[in-house]
């Protein structure tokens, strides 16, 4: 279905449209739209992981000079639907977590407002509560699917019989820790209710699904909840609406008229607005002396919230990657007393591939084969999942290029059998995926303007990924004019709807929103409009979806180097060879790669946030202690990408890359440091701690 | 962050008689973690005396050799400072190995010393910690502990000084000069930070208005021949896991002087007393600096989840005086 006949927009590695604003500082971002006499908002937040709010003592705050509210769950205003116990702040006294919003002071300045918030006595009738996650939990349960709407379980050929009589069995558990998104601009709102009128501007992921979020939350009809966001600066998963928003928009109601501006600081992140669970994977395979994998099982435990249920899907990467006579996945989740899990870097795929990719390098070591030609005997006709043929899989042609651009070709393969100086160098692949996700809902408008110019509206965001260029590469082929001609405007609720930034699904969405459009409007008016013409159009369902099973792929390659005393691990190189159909602007491809491979040194070596059971809150809540890779962490990035002509996945021919850069990349380090040291770490993150003997 | 006044004084005189009137009054260098700790509520001084002015921001040769780091020289300055970085390269190492470029910058010599210690139960102020709240206990002794401390600690308080610059002040025999409402005296480094024992709200042994004025670094026949390593989870911008400063004299084979202090490993810089004495008079080899590392370590009591800080501190131990010793 790809219609592109000839490319003016798309392929080209443009410049950021926005770049100059972001570099001059002049881009505008959620805290920074500009008000006269603003109010602050400062959350108190519950200290204790279970249990009833029994009073709160707010004079001392209230009396406070500047001070203008003290919003509690007894004076807070109504929301009209609480079903969503996660956005329903401030509506009861119960506390679900430690950490969770139970007051909130509202002042002329944020210092006075942080001031106020501390002054806030809050008693509670503790309740004992339960947070920890443990593969041998009692309670472990089943959820009726997991995200967005995968089976929870899968079950293909015998796998009990397969994997026992299997003549090489490995049998591991590997597990990921819990995890926060931690994008740099942190979670912020300026909420202003006027004349029953909502306005948000907001730090979002989808303009379009807050809007109907804080629509149905606050019982207002869609049109009177507006959200702007021009500029968002990151994501990962977790701007999508939480309790936070919701909470400056119940302030901005208690004080109509007056803007509510309201930002986390970067300790109230680790507690409300997403997470990655931990996981716990039991990986089971088999296979025939010369490497045919004749049994997969991958059976993964990880937590929600008792509040809340989020399920992530760890193992459904493993349903698709290799070919195998007998297959079984599992998902089993403990509920506790803690914040609502949510999407963060490729939900899912990330620990899952992991576990699969950890298990894969393990397997071809006792199979006695290369863990390239150990993949490359396992690659499978069809999509198991589906029965479906790949609209395209290029991952043998992803290691092969991938291993040429390394030097895989003169590797050793025996553990810790090179050092340099006091380094033990090691090398490690791993495969990477992630599905080609179309999220339904999106609609492009396309008006002819003075001076030959089409504007293209659509309610996307840009959160950091270069959205505002690439649509208008888009939209320029798709209208065969030039990326010159096209005033892309994205950012606004009032804008056509558009589907959420996340699941790597942006481009594929609005792009054939965009498509769309454009086909219509050059129906209605021809190649010589006149100003004013218009067109509107919501992205089509595409009918291949139900003929073929749409992934990208890729090869991620690392070299490790451990130090001989101190076992710190260094990465001086990376790899990363993918097929993700055509790239819409290589230059921002390169650097969205580069970035999920980042994320995914970070998951290897570095992120682990800390619960201490006893409070059942994140200790390590800064980036002091919530290690992130820093500059001197990341060594040469060597990003490629396969030709890849997809006629099936859009009109675009492309396949989301927001993510993929993380799949695959922590296993390939830790198979690294394996190679180096001869030391298998299957609990990330890899620390000097776990290698130190 | 609670309301707070700030008080620029004319002089160092005149500072530490405000503050000695000011029970909840601090003295305010660089800020860059005494504002930290402000924002989080902490710390609540009523009271702020901006110093960062008042002490020298020179390095000054002194007629003995050595030289004198005013108080308010800042961490860059330090470790670029051409002398220190030829005569004392273990100080300028630690220095560029702390913090970021940002923090260095604006971090003085006097504030890095007086910088509180890591936890994160201290720096969490929901959470029961003697050193924040006295008597309510510590919960790092059977909580999260992977960085606190294997030498020195007490029920209390189990929570390491993070400075890397001290480690190395540890190992050159640094002097502290302060001037409080008595007077001015002088004190070893090691002396100024203390052991959290019944008192672990104390880091130091300073006095209430008492102020850092300088730094002397004492000549150090061998100080030339020393280096700082620091082991840390990232490549840069990270707290030591444990690190280590030394200095090491070899005459024909055999040690003749040595240094040792390690970091991350204790409530103050640890000065390696017990393997220094291992080392004079020792063979300059492999063998006899492990047996000094260990028998520095004998008696380390880790935690349970920072045992991996015994093997690290040896072999970090080793590795400098090897690399000091020009060995491989």
């Amino acid at each position: 279905m790809t219609t592109i006949t000839q490319r003016r927009g798309i392929g080209a590695s443009l410049d950021r449209r926005d770049g100059p604003q972001k570099v001059t500082g002049t881009a505008v971002y959620a805290y920074e739209h500009r008000f006269d006499n603003p109010l602050y908002l400062f959350p108190v937040q519950s200290d204790v992981a279970r249990g009833r709010v029994t009073r709160i003592e707010a004079s001392v705050a209230a009396a406070l000079p500047g001070v203008v509210a003290v919003l509690t769950h007894e004076n807070a205003p109504r929301l009209a639907d609480t079903s969503d116990k996660e956005l329903a702040v401030l509506q009861a006294s119960d506390v679900a977590f430690r950490g969770q919003y139970v007051a909130a002071t509202v002042a002329e300045t944020l210092e006075t407002a942080q001031y106020a918030a501390s002054l806030v006595r809050v008693s509670y009738d503790e309740q004992p509560h339960d947070v920890e996650l443990r593969a041998d939990r009692a309670d472990l349960y089943a959820p009726d699917h997991v995200n967005p709407a995968y089976p929870t379980d899968t079950e293909e050929g015998d796998f009990d019989r397969a994997f026992s009589s299997a003549a090489v069995q490995l049998d591991e558990t590997y597990t990921t820790p819990m995890e926060h998104n931690n994008p740099m601009e942190p979670h912020t709102t300026v909420a202003l209710w006027e004349a029953g009128d909502l306005t948000l501007y907001e730090s979002t992921q989808g303009p379009a699904w807050t809007r109907g979020t804080l629509a149905q939350v606050f019982g207002l009809d869609r049109d009177r909840v507006r959200i702007i966001a021009p500029h968002v600066g990151g994501g990962f998963g977790s701007k999508m609406p939480h309790a936070n928003t919701v909470l400056a928009a119940l302030a901005a109601k208690a004080v109509q008229g007056s803007p509510v501006k309201f930002a986390l600081t970067r300790q109230q992140m680790f507690s409300g607005v997403g997470y990655r669970t931990p996981t716990i994977q039991r990986m089971r395979l088999g296979a025939t002396q010369d490497g045919r994998i004749t049994a997969i099982s991958h059976d993964v435990v990880e937590q929600t919230a008792k509040t809340k249920e989020f399920a992530e899907q760890t193992a459904v990467a493993t349903r698709t990657m290799y070919a195998t006579q007998s297959r079984r996945t599992t998902h089993r989740l403990a509920a506790l007393d803690v914040p609502v899990p949510s999407w963060m870097r490729a939900p899912g795929e990330a620990p899952g591939m992991f576990a699969l990719e950890s298990a894969m390098d393990e397997m071809a070591i006792r199979c006695s084969l290369d863990p390239i030609e150990f993949r490359i005997r396992n690659e499978p006709e069809i999509d198991a999942e589906t029965g479906l043929r790949y609209s395209s899989r290029n991952l043998v042609a992803c290691l092969r290029e991938g291993a040429r651009r390394f030097g895989w070709a003169s590797r050793d393969p025996r553990p810790r059998a090179r050092q340099e100086g006091r380094w033990h160098v090691g090398t490690g692949v791993a495969s990477s995926t992630f599905p080609v996700i179309r999220i339904p809902g999106s609609v492009a408008r396309i008006s002819y303007a003075a001076g030959g110019r089409y504007v293209v509206e659509i309610a996307a965001t840009d959160i950091g990924t270069g959205t505002w260029t690439a649509l208008a590469q888009i939209a320029a082929d798709a209208l065969d004019a030039s990326v010159e001609e096209i005033d892309l405007r994205i950012g606004d609720s009032n804008l056509p709807d558009a589907s959420v930034q996340g699941g790597s699904s942006g481009i594929t969405s609005w792009g054939s929103a965009i498509f769309e459009a454009a086909r219509v409007f050059r129906d209605l008016h021809g190649h010589s409009p006149s100003e004013g013409d218009r067109a509107e159009a919501g992205a089509p369902d595409n009918p291949e979806a139900a003929n073929y099973a749409m992934h990208a792929f890729g090869a991620c390659f690392a070299e490790a180097r451990v130090d001989a005393d101190t076992a710190e691990v260094r990465m001086p190189r990376m790899t990363g060879v993918f097929a993700a159909g055509r790239i819409i602007n290589p230059k921002f491809a390169r650097s969205q790669i580069i970035g999920g491979m980042t994320w995914g040194l970070g998951m290897a070596l570095h992120e682990e946030s800390l619960v201490d059971a006893r409070f059942g809150h994140v200790l390590n809540h800064d980036f002091a202690s919530y290690h992130i890779p820093a500059n001197a962490d990341s060594g040469q990035f060597d990003i490629a990408w396969i030709d890849e002509e997809d006629p099936h996945v859009n009109p675009m021919g492309s396949k989301g890359i927001g993510e993929i850069g993380i799949v695959g990349s922590s296993a390939a380090i830790a198979n690294a440091v394996y190679h180096a040291t001869g030391i298998r770490v299957r609990d990330l993150p890899i620390t000097p701690a776990k290698l130190l003997r | 962050m609670k309301p707070f006044r700030y008080d620029r004084a004319a002089d160092i005189p005149a500072a530490v008689g405000t503050l000695a009137r000011e029970r909840a009054g601090v003295f305010l260098a660089g800020g860059t973690n005494l504002v930290d700790l402000m924002k989080l509520g902490v710390m609540q001084p009523d009271l702020l005396v901006d110093v960062r002015r008042l002490t020298s921001a020179e390095i000054e040769d002194l007629p003995d050799g050595g030289l004198r780091i005013g108080a308010a020289v800042t961490n860059s300055e330090l470790a670029a400072d051409r002398r220190i970085r030829s005569r004392y390269p273990a100080l300028s190492q630690a220095l560029l190995s702390g913090g970021s470029g940002q923090l260095r910058n604006l971090a003085t010599t006097g504030g890095n010393l007086l910088q509180r210690t890591r936890c994160a139960y201290f720096y969490d102020t929901t959470t029961p910690c003697n050193k924040r709240e006295p008597g309510t206990g510590c919960s790092a002794l059977e909580g999260c502990n992977k960085d606190h401390a294997i030498f020195g600690a007490s029920r209390h308080c189990v929570a390491t000084n993070p400075s890397d610059m001290a480690v190395a002040m540890t190992a050159l025999d640094a002097v502290v000069r302060i001037q409080g409402p008595g007077g001015e005296r002088a004190i070893p480094v090691t002396e100024l930070h203390r052991l959290p024992g019944q008192e672990p709200e104390r880091d130091t042994t300073l006095e209430h208005a008492e102020l850092i004025t300088a730094v002397d670094l004492p000549p150090l026949e061998f100080s030339s021949n020393s280096g700082y390593r620091k082991a840390r989870e990232r490549a840069s911008y990270a707290f030591a896991l444990v690190s280590v400063a030394a200095a090491l004299q070899v005459r024909g084979g055999l040690v003749r002087d040595v240094r040792i202090a390690l970091g991350g490993v204790a409530h103050k810089p640890w000065r390696a007393h017990t393997a220094e004495d291992a080392l004079r008079g020792a063979p300059a080899t492999e063998e006899s600096f492990r047996e000094a590392a260990e028998a520095e370590l004998a008696d380390a009591a880790p935690l349970p989840d920072n045992g991996y800080k015994v093997p690290l501190a040896r072999n970090l131990m080793m590795r400098a005086l090897l690399d000091l010793s020009g060995g491989s």
